[in-house]
């Protein structure tokens, strides 16, 4: 009775319309049918499983070298985005000049993942993401420019790259001698990334691929020199019958034939450059495909789950800066005869921004310092860092101009440039809302699996399914008696709660919709919500039992703040959950929001009569 | 490698070496302080402020001393620079922020933390001059004062110990020729210009230069650079403190002002704190 559901069958049009998430969902679970087990914590969530090993104890290790450097560094980087960088001018010429990219060159910005045997600066990603978080405290444009470069431009080259692409390709991009881009978007391929129309044909001498086709919107692309290219290659198939599929390219920009539109003018990170890219009969050798050929989706997938994380970190640091600015202010404005640090709205908003960024830094220090341990499906933890960052951040910086109040407005102050180069992180590198669509139908799908394995282990296993649903679920298996600070029991306790009922309403909405669950967005983007909330939750008690056990100097400080957090978390996960579960009064308001879509659509626009009836 | 100036050089050899100007070998004195970003905090029993947790880094006169050497060098004035530090275990980090910032190799004279705590600037010119006697420098270049205790006496006291002469509060440092030093120091009023023979003490002030970040590259290839440690007691350094602490404290907190209507009220409220005659 329960089905595998598989994205690629007979549903055609939300096949075609969620094919990225398909394929990188059916990818993620392993090409085998089999349910396989997982160690990454939200992974186990959907199962309704408290899997804590990549949790618990907070797994960041730096050690006293990598911990030197990385403070050796801090203030020189600090220093230069104070006094040679000029954000405001960034900002008002959208441009950031060569010369100021030169010498944050010469500092090792550009290079900061490469080993140093090909002249980067061999940092891991912990050290990476405190140098994201300190740029994204003063310039999220000069954080794009360096993200474009070395988080999605060259990562490729990094991680799928062989070693003489490595040799010939890294040193000059880690010293900024030259600069990548990452070209995947196109004016028909948004978030549905496997729909490209580039297409790149390999010669008749087999010794060349032939590129053509248009990328828009790529970041760095006026300046590049070295492009990550996303294009179809025609496959010959097993039946000798040839399709299209996506490869990767390494394009130089000196191979010809490729030129770049104008600065796009966009809302916000001016200073990033974004133009459109247009490859006319590009002669690419044969040694420059990455990876195999056919598979340029894996590439790109493996790309962006790796660089997702330098985000939040960016996120985590336009926070920092905008609470700063909120403190100062605060305790100095005064109305109605006192500070307005005193009045109680003006305390919860601030709180509620520091438990924001809180949190939003332990996803990441805990991502980065999984992925430096070698873990290797972090895929939903990255992503919901990335969603939960970037709203976060989003909010922190409304709050700040709102407690700042005329004077947030003002140019002068500075926020209202953070809220406009803020807007794009919800939407590039995954848009949120596709992100939380990937999060919830990956993460159904591998609950999904196991419980058709259990269901088909005979009476037994069905039976267990059934006595669970009496009971209101298995235990969690958690072991947060054990992780977990006593000051923070209560909001352990909370926690597994709301493990145990995520699994409970995942497995219902299964049983319930089986494979039809990739068109319930209704739900699946409320089963979303709840994870974000229950993964930050996990993170900040992680977080907080770390700085208790070691007695940082903060300890005090994180123990309330994450227990406010974390209270908070799981009062909307709660919602989340109880909406995503209620079957029949869903049905009533999805058909509501579908027919009233329906009547303007239909009408080429609102059809609501003006009060006025002119 | 160096050229090593002595009075038996010929004639020849002399003017020989004015042409090609001097070759030093420096020595640069660094200390390692909390950071001047930091906001200072006194400890609960006032005997001094809270170092533990606290961000520290390159005392920002001795950065200063250091590009200088550094840029003698790049000028080819200067064979070597090799950066000197008195300190507990961590001051290792300030060293190899020197060896990425141009320094050739490094010297630890170590103390425990305790014992740096209480250290004083004859202690630390004591450790200055006995490296100076052991390696043979030719001059020695600190920053004109340590921005945690201001005493501004370890250039001064090194000068005597070693009976050398002193150029303090250098603003300019250039080629005197002949084995000299041409160096402009700010001074109440003006700017006063002297030349002092090597060896020679120097230390630096603000205006002297602009000091270049340590880049990551380069943080990195100082890994590799030789940094040596030497116990104080080693050096036969005696760390008996001459001074005592007898207190720290925050100083005053400043009281929230008021705002006057007039030139008139003002004027009253100034006579009544009797800041004015009446």
């Amino acid at each position: 009775m329960f089905i595998i559901f598989r994205f690629s069958s007979r549903k055609k049009r939300s096949a075609k319309m969620l094919s990225t998430l398909g394929k990188s969902a059916t990818r993620l679970a392993s090409s085998k049918k089999a349910a396989v087990e997982s160690s990454s914590f939200v992974m186990n969530l959907f199962r309704g499983k408290s899997v804590t090993e990549q949790v618990f104890p907070y797994p960041l290790r730096l050690d006293a070298e990598r911990k030197e450097t990385l403070g050796m560094v801090m203030g020189p980087l600090e220093k230069m985005l104070q006094d040679v960088n000029n954000v405001t001018k960034n900002d008002e010429t959208s441009d950031i000049p060569k010369a100021v990219l030169d010498q944050f060159a010469e500092l090792g910005t550009f290079g900061v993942l490469v080993p140093p045997e090909l002249e980067g600066s061999g940092f891991n990603n912990s050290q990476l993401a405190r140098v994201a978080e300190i740029v994204g405290a003063y310039d999220l444009g000069f954080g794009v420019v360096m993200g474009a470069h070395q988080s999605i431009g060259y990562k490729g080259i990094l991680i799928e790259g062989t070693e003489a692409q490595k040799q010939k390709y890294l040193p000059d991009l880690a010293t900024g001698r030259k600069f990548a881009a990452f070209a995947l978007t196109e004016p028909t391929t948004g978030s549905d990334a496997s729909s490209v129309r580039s297409r790149a044909v390999l010669s008749d001498d087999g010794k060349h691929y032939v590129l053509n086709g248009g990328k828009i919107w790529i970041s760095n692309g006026g300046f590049a020199d070295v492009f990550t290219v996303f294009a179809q290659t025609p496959i010959k198939q097993a039946d000798g019958s040839t399709k299209d599929k996506m490869s990767a390219f390494i394009v130089e920009r000196a191979f010809g034939g490729i030129t770049s539109g104008p600065q796009e003018k966009k809302m916000g990170i001016k200073g990033s450059n974004t133009t459109e890219v247009h490859f006319e009969n590009v002669k690419i050798p044969v040694e420059n495909l990455l990876g195999k050929e056919g598979e340029g989706f894996k590439v790109a997938m493996n790309i962006l789950n790796n660089g997702r994380f330098g985000i939040p970190a960016a996120c985590t640091g336009a926070m920092k800066h905008c609470i700063q600015k909120t403190v100062d202010h605060v305790t100095t404005r005064v109305q109605f005869g006192k500070k307005i640090s005193e009045f109680g709205n003006v305390q919860e908003k601030l709180i509620d921004m520091v438990a924001k960024c809180y949190a939003t830094e332990s996803i990441v220090y805990m991502l980065s310092a999984n992925m430096d341990a070698g873990i290797k499906e972090y895929q939903l933890e990255a992503a919901i860092g990335k969603v939960f960052a970037s709203e976060n951040a989003w909010n922190v910086c409304d709050d700040a101009i709102q407690l700042h109040g005329g004077m947030g407005f003002m140019r002068e102050t500075g926020l209202e440039r953070v809220l406009r180069d803020l807007r794009i992180f919800r939407i590039f590198e995954g848009a949120n809302d596709v992100l939380r669509l990937f999060i919830a139908l990956t993460g159904a799908q591998h609950a999904g699996k196991h419980l058709a394995q259990q269901a088909s282990s005979g009476v037994g296993g069905m039976l267990g399914l059934a006595m669970a649903r009496v009971t209101g679920g298995p235990a969690t298996g958690s072991n947060f008696d054990s992780v977990v600070d006593s000051s923070l029991k209560d909001s352990a306790n909370l926690l597994d709660g709301q493990i145990k009922l995520f699994g409970q309403t995942v497995q219902n909405l299964l049983i319930k919709h089986k494979k039809g669950i990739i068109d319930r967005q209704y739900e699946l983007v409320r089963v979303a919500n709840s994870a974000i909330d229950i993964y930050s939750s996990i993170s900040v008690l992680s977080r907080a039992t770390y700085a208790i056990k070691n007695k940082s100097t903060s300890a005090d400080f994180e123990r309330d703040v994450a227990n406010y957090y974390i209270t908070k978390a799981l009062r909307n996960s709660q919602l989340s959950l109880e909406q995503a579960g209620k079957g029949v009064e869903n049905a009533t308001t999805v058909s509501t929001i579908e027919s009233l879509a329906k009547q303007i659509y239909s009408n080429g626009g609102s059809p609501l009569q003006h009060p006025v009836e002119l | 490698m160096f050229v090593f100036l002595s009075p038996s050089l010929s004639l020849f050899s002399s003017f020989f070496l004015c042409l090609i100007n001097i070759k030093m070998r420096i020595l640069v004195g660094v200390k390692r302080v909390v950071d001047y970003a930091v906001k200072i905090r006194v400890k609960p029993d006032k005997t001094g402020v809270i170092t533990e947790g606290v961000q520290h880094s390159m005392n920002p006169f001795d950065e200063i001393a250091l590009e200088e050497a550094v840029k003698l060098k790049e000028k080819k004035l200067a064979t070597e620079v090799v950066a000197f530090s008195f300190g507990g275990p961590k001051s290792a980090e300030v060293l190899r922020t020197a060896l990425a910032k141009g320094a050739d190799k490094a010297i630890h004279v170590t103390v425990s933390d305790a014992e740096a705590a209480k250290a004083e600037p004859l202690h630390v010119a004591q450790a200055l001059q006995k490296i100076v006697e052991q390696e043979k420098f030719d001059a020695v270049f600190v920053g004109k004062q340590a921005i945690d205790d201001d005493a501004s006496q370890t250039a001064p006291l090194l000068a005597g110990l070693l009976d050398w002469p002193q150029a303090l509060y250098a603003s300019k440092v250039e080629d005197g020729g002949a084995g000299s030093l041409k160096v402009t120091r700010e001074i109440d009023g003006g700017l006063d210009t002297i030349k002092v023979k090597l060896p020679a003490v120097l230390s630096a002030d603000l205006r002297l230069n602009e000091p270049r970040y340590a880049t990551l590259p380069n943080i990195m290839k100082a890994k590799k650079k030789p940094l040596k440690a030497i116990a104080a007691k080693e050096l036969g350094i005696d760390l008996t403190p001459q001074t005592s602490v007898l207190e720290v404290a925050e100083p005053a907190q400043r009281k929230a002002g008021g705002f006057v209507a007039d030139v008139s009220e003002l004027i009253a409220k100034l006579k009544e704190k009797g800041l004015v005659k009446a």
